[in-house]
Parts: structure tokens; sequence; C-alpha cells
């Protein structure tokens, strides 16, 4: 069995404030995660802001150098700076963010980016490159001819981060880590990204770890759920599991500040006024 | 009351005028608090800027009208043109983005001061909003702190507590709780029905999420490709959609406990274009309080 996401006693801390009164932030606090197996999975980290759930992610990103502790992903560890090169860590883990309008500059070309990931991440080069960046995008349902010389503000937000989870397919990563991918995407339109994860997970054989605080899109795409709080792994399990049957307080608040369309928070008295 | 009749608002850019509302006719009754819905570019902001009054270039009033049934200040009807005398005192308009809306540099009290039109008297201004920030359950050291020394939840609730200073008659939220977690999304939405119940107010909350409307919604006003195509009481609304773009949208997002296959119909609608759905601008009511419009038949985009 290959060890999909372990994370061993890992910590962050921030310190704030300067040096009379500094105060010191758990960000990530012992978090101890372990997902085994053979099929590629979808993990999800659900928690309210400043739960630590952004900070696992740039953790694994290598974006955060861990206080203490260390990750592995598909039996590499990946904290290490030493023993795993950049190109070898960006072929394995690839990063989607929350706003592509932001992760991509509107003075370049869109698609400059996929040929310089296809390039220099995935050692392709020419045509071997274009035609990795066409298999991409024609995965995500997208068209090379269509996308090729536009800028970021001739897309809607929906195919502009369509265009971002192309260009981490480029180097064939084993897993994904998407920090709250749709939260900037209509809703109508959420689904589309969330359907492309899943038909990823079981036609390309990608794993993701989906951030997000949106917890009834973690219930339908995710195989194993991590409820973070304050830095802490409240709850960890099956996400089935975990959902119907949350067993930390922390878990069934977050389940009922869901704006659901079947049961009211409460009864209105002026509704039937009008 | 708020009157709208055959709304037309365009946007010129160069010689080209594209509508962005286009014919919306429709009586928002006072009191309610009614919930605008649809996707990026269906005019529900548009609309929302022109009945809040804040019609600048290139946007700009191609047609219709809108009648606030109030009047002003001065005791004359309020209308579009001179409505911008009485924002915040009867209409006021809650911002998506908070940071950017308070002024960064001074503190939360100042900002209570710095309204156009407030009393002269200082002390009196800092202990009516001393007292209105501790009726929508903001603590007191708030009035002392910078905007950046608050969380985006408590900053939301500033906004909410400076738009509802004067009790205006119309507030308008425009996705009022998009950046926030679900935690603080749920106190936002209850401490906007607090006020409307306590003010009487009528309050339009534009939202992308159908969960939002059903929580606090007393009306739902679906918009596509700027036409209403059904309004209704939400509860009538959710139980019964009359149009195949109102159930599309209600059942885009999954729920908890049910695995069925979701957002197949918003990638079909988006493979048709912007012209899917459109609608014909005349609303019919099929029940009572529940308009539906009819399908465009055939009609050539301009």
């Amino acid at each position: 069995m290959t060890v999909i996401l372990k994370t061993e006693g890992l910590n962050k801390v921030f310190r704030q404030g300067g040096l009379i009164r500094s105060r010191q932030i758990n960000a990530l606090n012992e978090v101890n995660i372990t997902v085994e197996g053979d099929k590629p999975v979808v993990i999800s980290v659900v928690g309210e802001s400043g739960s630590g759930k952004t900070t696992l992610a740039k953790t694994l990103l290598r974006l955060e150098a861990p206080s203490s502790g260390r990750a592995t992903v598909y039996d590499t560890v990946v904290t290490d700076t030493r023993s795993l090169g950049k190109r070898a860590f960006l072929g394995l883990v690839q990063p989607i963010f929350q706003n592509p309008f932001e992760a991509f500059s509107r003075y370049r070309p869109i698609d400059t980016y996929l040929l310089e990931t296809a390039t220099r991440v995935a050692c392709l080069s020419g045509s071997a490159a274009e035609a990795a960046v066409a298999d991409a995008l024609r995965s995500v349902g997208l068209d090379y001819a269509e996308v090729r010389g536009k800028y970021t503000n001739q897309f809607s937000g929906g195919e502009l981060q369509r265009v971002s989870v192309a260009r981490a397919l480029i180097p064939q990563p084993k897993l994904i880590v998407a920090d709250e991918p749709v939260s900037m995407i209509d809703a109508s339109r959420r689904m589309i990204i969330i359907n492309l994860f899943k038909k990823l997970r079981d036609e390309a054989g990608r794993s993701f770890l989906y951030i997000t605080h949106d917890l009834a899109t973690a219930y339908y795409i995710s195989d194993h759920i991590v409820v973070m709080n304050k830095g802490q792994v409240v709850e960890f399990g099956a996400a089935r599991e975990v959902m119907n049957n949350p067993q930390h307080a922390y878990t069934r608040l977050l389940l009922d500040s869901i704006p659901t369309t079947r049961n009211r928070w409460r009864p209105r008295a002026v509704r039937a006024a009008s | 009351m708020i009157t709208l009749n055959d709304l037309k608002i365009g946007y010129r850019i160069g010689s080209r005028v594209i509508k962005a509302v286009d014919g919306v006719t429709l009586t928002i009754p006072d009191g309610c608090i009614v919930g605008v819905a649809g996707e990026s570019g269906c005019g529900k902001s548009t609309l929302m800027k022109a009945i809040y009054g804040d019609i600048r270039s290139p946007m700009s009033l191609l047609g219709g009208d809108i009648s606030y049934g109030m009047n002003g200040a001065d005791g004359r009807p309020v209308t579009t043109a001179n409505i911008q005398k009485e924002w915040f005192r009867s209409v006021s308009y809650i911002p998506q983005s908070s940071m950017n809306s308070l002024n960064p540099v001074i503190r939360i009290r100042d900002q209570f001061i710095d309204f156009p039109g407030t009393d002269r008297n200082k002390p009196r201004v800092l202990e009516r909003a001393r007292e209105h920030l501790g009726k929508l359950g903001l603590p007191a050291e708030t009035m002392e702190s910078y905007p950046h020394q608050l969380s985006g939840g408590m900053r939301q609730r500033v906004m909410i507590a400076l738009a509802t200073f004067f009790e205006p008659a119309l507030i308008i939220a425009d996705e009022p709780t998009t950046a926030l977690d679900v935690v603080v999304q749920k106190e936002i939405l209850m401490l906007l029905m607090d006020v409307q119940e306590r003010m009487g107010n009528t309050i339009l909350v534009v939202s992308h999420d159908m969960g939002v409307h059903y929580q606090t919604t007393d009306k739902m006003l679906i918009m596509y490709a700027g036409r209403v195509v059904e309004y209704g009481d939400t509860e009538s609304v959710f139980a019964d959609p009359q149009h195949a773009y109102t159930r599309m949208l209600i059942d885009s997002l999954p729920t908890i406990g049910d695995d069925s296959m979701r957002g197949v119909l918003a990638s079909l609608a988006g493979a048709g274009g912007d012209r899917a759905f459109r609608v014909e601008p005349e609303l019919i009511e099929v029940k009572p309080n529940h308009f539906v419009a009819r399908p465009s038949l055939g009609e050539v985009a301009a």
C-alpha cells in the first residue's frame, strides 16, 4: 500500500509583535494525518477562517517551512528540501489557488504559463511541450486554439480556474493541492470544477487535497475528511462517516451553519405579512 | 413599496450600448427581505446600483423609472434623480468587501462621526453609536479599533451597524457574506434578520447561494440575462419553482446526505451560451404572489 498523504507531528508557529510584547500563534498544532491506499483519493480539509487549513496547504506546497514535523506525499518526504529537489517536488505536488485572477498576471497571455510549466517543470521541449499543453487543456474541456494568446480578462472565473487546473496537470503530479478553488466562482458553475476533480481522480489517477469551508461540496467529492479548528485536527476519517455521524462538537457546529434549502434556522415573523 | 416600471439600464462602451437590465417591471412590498439570485453578468448588481440611485457613467438609464413610495427630507417624493440626498438616512448599502469600504486610517468611532449630515454634537453621536453597536451585539471596544484590527466577520458587522445607524427604510446588501466562512456567515445573516425584524425595513440581498436565500428571505427574485425569470414568495419558489432556470439554480449545489450527481444542468446551460434561458419581459402570476416569465420566442440577440 502506498502512503498517499502522511503528516507526522506537523507544527507551525507564527510570532506576532515586537521584542517586548510578542505573541505566539500555533497555526498548526501537532497535525497527524495518515491516508494510505492504492487508489487515488480526494481528501478534504474543512474549518473556518484561521483554523490552519491554508497553513497546512502552504506547508505541503513548500510555501511555508514547518516549525517541526514532516509530511510525506506518495512515499516521498516533501518537507525535506535537500533530499527532494524543486523540480522533482513540483512534478509530485502541484497547486491550484483560490483566485485565478490573482494567480495569473493580467499582462501576460495565459498560455505562456502553461508552456512554461511544460518546459521548465516537465522538461519537455518545443512541440512536445505544446502537445502536453493541448492535452491538459483537453482534459478540462477547453480547446488550445481558443486559449492561445488570450489574457485573463478574456475569461470568466470558471474558465480561468479550469485553465489553472490544466496547468497543474501538465507535470503529471500525483497530488494536487487546491486551496478554496471554487469560492470565487459562481455557485451555479462551481460544480463544473468539482465534477472535474472527480473525473480526474477516477480517470487520470490524480489525488486531491481540497481545502474548503464549504462542507456540502466536501461531502460530495471526498473520500477522507479532515476537520480543523485552531490549528488542530479535531476530527479525521472517511468522509461519509464523519459527515453523517459527527463525533466532535465543532464538526456539528460547522454542519449546523450550512444554509440548506430544507430546514430553516428559525421562522420569520414577518414572512406571512407580505 | 418600491415599483420598477419597465426599467432599462445599459453601459456605454464607445459607441456601443450593452443592455444589462432589459425591461424589469415589478413591485417590492415594504418590510420584507427580498433575495436576488442569478449568475454573474445577469444584471443583478446593475439593478441594485440603479435602485440605490448610483447611476454613473458608463452606466446609464435607458428607459423606465423607479418609484420608491417615500418622501425625502424636503417632503418631496424620492426619485432616481434626488435619491442621492437620502443615502444613509433612508437608503443604505452594504457592500461585499467591507475592508475596502471602511476608512483604514481612522477608528470605528470616527467613522460614525464621518457621516454626511450627521449631528454636530460629537458626544451625542458617539453615545448613540455606542448604544447602536450594543444593540447589534458588538463589544464596546470595537469603537476604539481600526478596521485592520478586526476580523472579516467583525468588519462586516461594523458595516451593518453603519448602514443601519439611521434606521433606513431600504437596505441593499450586495453579497454580504461571500468572503466569509460558514460559521460567521450564519451569524451575519441572523444579524440582518434581527435588524429587519426590529426596524421593519426592506432589505434586498444579493447572493449566489440559494441556501442563503432560503434561510433569510421572504421573497425571491431570479434574474437571467437582464430580465426577471421568476419572482415570488420564497416558500413557494423553493417548493415549486416554475422556471427551469430556477430549478437549475436550486439543484446546482450538493447537500449533505444526498449522493446524486450535481451540476449537470449548469454545464448544459454553459454550452447553450447566454441565450439558453432567455425570457420575455412580462411576468405572469401563476399562483398568488408567484410570478414567472414566458420563454423568449426566437428573439435575435442584439
